[in-house]
C-alpha cells in the first residue's frame, strides 16, 4: 500500500545516490589546487614585486580572477566546475566565474541590456549579503569597543 | 616553504568541502552555499578567527569567498575607528575594491571578446 508517507521512502532506492564522498574528494582536490595556485601567486608578488604578506592579497586576487574570466571565456572553467562542484565555486575564481558566465550567457540581448544587466545575477546575492552582514557586525563590534 | 602549501591546499580543500556538503546534503544551491559563506567570513572576522586562518593557512584561508567578508568587515572597522559608525559606510568596499573592480573590468572584456558557449 502506497501512501504519501512511505512514497518518498519508496521511491528513494530507485534515485541515483549522490556520491557524496566522491563529490567532497573532488571538491577537496580542485579547491585545494586552486588555493595552492593562490599560494604561489602571493609568493611570488612577494619575492619578485616587493609586496608584504598583507599587500600581496589584492594583487594575487585579481590574478585569480583573471585567469578564471579567460578559462570561462575558452568554456573551460564551466566544465571543470561539473567535475569539482563546490570545489570551483567555493573560491574566489568560482566569483569570476560567476560574473563572467552571466555576462556572456546573455550576450546576444546586447551590451546594455544584456550583458551589463545580467552580470551580477549570481554574484549579486554575494555581494549583498557580505555588505549587510560585514555592516552588522561591524556595527555591533563597534558599540561593543566604545562602550566595555 | 613547501608546509605553507601543503596547508593552503588542505585548509583551501577542507572549506570547499564543507560547500560540497551543503550542496549534496542539505541541497543548497551554489548561489546560496557563496552567500552562506560570506557571512560566515564576516562573522567569523567580528570575533577575531578570520585572521588566526589566514596566519595559519595563507592563501587556503585568503582564496575562498569566505575572505570576502573578512574583508569587508577589515576596511569597515578601520574607518569606523576614525570616523565613528559613518565609518563603516566609508570603508567596507576598501580592501575589497581591486577583486570587485577586476572582476567587472575581467568579466566584461571577455564577455565582449568571446562567444558564449553551448
Amino acid at each position: 500500500m502506497i501512501t504519501k508517507e512511505n512514497y518518498a521512502k519508496e521511491i528513494k532506492k530507485y534515485q541515483p545516490k549522490p556520491k557524496l564522498f566522491k563529490n567532497c574528494l573532488k571538491a577537496f582536490i580542485v579547491g585545494g589546487l586552486i588555493c595552492v595556485v593562490g599560494q604561489a601567486l602571493s609568493v611570488m608578488y612577494i619575492e619578485l614585486f616587493g609586496f608584504t604578506e598583507k599587500s600581496a592579497g589584492n594583487p594575487t586576487v585579481t590574478t585569480l580572477i583573471l585567469i578564471s574570466a579567460l578559462l570561462t571565456g575558452f568554456g573551460v572553467y564551466d566544465r571543470l566546475g561539473q567535475f569539482a562542484g563546490a570545489g570551483s565555486a567555493v573560491p574566489v575564481t568560482g566569483f569570476a566565474n560567476s560574473i563572467t558566465s552571466a555576462a556572456l550567457e546573455h550576450k546576444s540581448e546586447g551590451i546594455v541590456l544584456g550583458v551589463a544587466t545580467n552580470m551580477f545575477k549570481l554574484a549579486g546575492s554575494v555581494i549583498v549579503f557580505g555588505t549587510i552582514s560585514a555592516y552588522l557586525v561591524g556595527m555591533i563590534r563597534y558599540l561593543v569597543q566604545q562602550f566595555l | 616553504m613547501f608546509m605553507d602549501f601543503f596547508w593552503a591546499f588542505v585548509v583551501g580543500g577542507l572549506i570547499c568541502v564543507i560547500g560540497q556538503i551543503l550542496l549534496d546534503v542539505f541541497k543548497l544551491t551554489p548561489a546560496h552555499v557563496m552567500s552562506s559563506f560570506v557571512v560566515a567570513g564576516a562573522v567569523l572576522d567580528g570575533f577575531n578567527l578570520y585572521d588566526k586562518l589566514i596566519e595559519f593557512a595563507g592563501a587556503g584561508a585568503t582564496v575562498p569567498i569566505t575572505s570576502f567578508g573578512h574583508s569587508l568587515l577589515h576596511g569597515a572597522m578601520a574607518q569606523a575607528e576614525e570616523h565613528g559608525f559613518i565609518g563603516i559606510a566609508i570603508g567596507i568596499f576598501q580592501l575589497t575594491s581591486a577583486g570587485i573592480a577586476s572582476a567587472i573590468l575581467f568579466g566584461f572584456l571577455v564577455a565582449l571578446i568571446f562567444k558564449p558557449k553551448g
